[in-house]
């Protein structure tokens, strides 16, 4: 039934991180829809998006059946409490089989452990720390 | 035995109390300081951790690596989750834990591996499906899930049952009387046991019967 890979992608969380992805991902003419538990949050979202919204609570399997999560390719998980992110991205993976799961998580401690359950996941303070240190120690011939 | 409660609510309280009085260990780990200061100050015999019990060093430092049970109170869903899965994943508890609000949750945290799932709004709306007047039982416990209840009514002079041996009782056959505590005393029933006023009957029941020995109790329908 699917054509391409990657072709429809669900973002959970439209803060900052979650409307921009959703933006630039729109862009390259994927099919998107977002998910949020504010409706007001959707205002972040630039005038390029061309996806589609639904302003539910992702931890309640009904949204995330309405969002049409059994035929996602790509969940995303970028709501601003990493359990959250957590919980969603093991539905996705364990329970919905979608091939490709990101989670964001602000705390590393735990990345380790949702890694080794096949759960993709992105630290941003992480990789500020790693873009801080290559531009501190840049010029010194460390690098 | 070692025994961490995540949380800060009503239950954590009383469980605490329930556990320390039977000679359990007891952490409690709580992100509130104000919560902890006064959990302390009520129960001197357990450890309180101030932290978030979903992040895997404070799990450590409430001493998860030589703790038996985990139980997850806390009134977040996901955190539950994380709480249990961290706790079998690094520190290797097997019996987990979780109360959950969603009931479809119960599902979700089984496959994901949490080892016991509670849902107190499953409970209880189960109850008022089946009509069952709650007030008239002063107790009840679901075991596996719900697969089964032991309730525990008191008798009054109105009930129909009063004076029958339970032989000569309506109860279904799904449901069984286990116990009488008469006078404060438990006595172990036999099927010529007459049911006296003010009697507690412990009933083990299947959910779906749970009406009808109510109804063989009260002799009356709502």
């Amino acid at each position: 039934m699917k054509k391409n890979k990657d072709e429809y992608i669900i973002i959970v969380g439209c803060g900052r991180l979650g409307a921009n992805l959703a933006s630039l991902l729109s862009k390259a003419r994927k099919s998107i829809v977002v998910i949020d538990n504010d409706r007001d949050a959707f205002n972040r979202l630039s005038d390029e998006f061309s996806g589609f919204t639904i302003e539910a609570d992702a931890t309640e399997e009904a949204a995330l059946l309405e969002a049409k999560i059994e035929r996602a390719d790509v969940v995303v998980a970028t709501t601003n409490d990493d359990n959250t992110n957590i919980m969603i991205a093991q539905i996705a993976k364990s329970i919905y089989n979608v091939d490709k799961v990101v989670a964001r998580l602000f705390e590393p401690s735990r990345q380790k452990v949702y890694e080794e359950l096949d759960i993709e996941t992105i630290c941003p303070t992480e990789l500020s720390a790693i873009a801080f240190r290559n531009i501190i120690l840049e010029g010194q011939g460390e690098g | 035995m070692n025994i961490i409660i995540v949380g800060g609510g009503k239950e954590v309280h009383f469980l605490t109390r329930s556990f320390i009085s039977k000679g359990y260990n007891v952490t409690i780990i709580n992100n509130k300081k104000e919560h902890c200061e006064k959990l302390a100050r009520m129960h001197e015999k357990a450890s309180i951790v101030y932290g978030d019990g979903t992040k895997p060093y404070v799990l450590e430092d409430a001493g998860a690596a030589y703790s038996n049970i985990v139980i997850a109170l806390t009134p977040k869903d996901p955190d539950n989750l994380v709480i249990c899965q961290l706790s079998e994943k690094i520190f290797k508890i097997r019996k987990t834990f979780a109360v959950v609000n969603d009931p479809k949750n119960i599902d979700v945290f089984n496959r994901l591996g949490v080892g016991t799932v509670i849902s107190t709004s499953d409970i209880i709306s189960s109850l008022i499906e089946q009509k069952i007047s709650v007030d008239e039982i002063t107790n009840l416990i679901p075991i596996e899930e719900g697969k089964v209840a032991i309730m525990e009514v008191e008798i009054n002079k109105d009930h129909d049952i009063l004076g029958k041996q339970l032989v000569n009782s309506n109860l279904p056959k799904e449901a069984i009387v286990g116990c009488i505590i008469r006078n404060g005393n438990a006595v172990i029933p036999r099927g010529d046991t007459v049911i006296l006023n003010k009697d507690k009957l412990i009933i083990l029941s299947l959910p779906k019967v749970q009406s009808d020995v109510l109804t063989a109790i009260r002799g009356r329908i709502d």
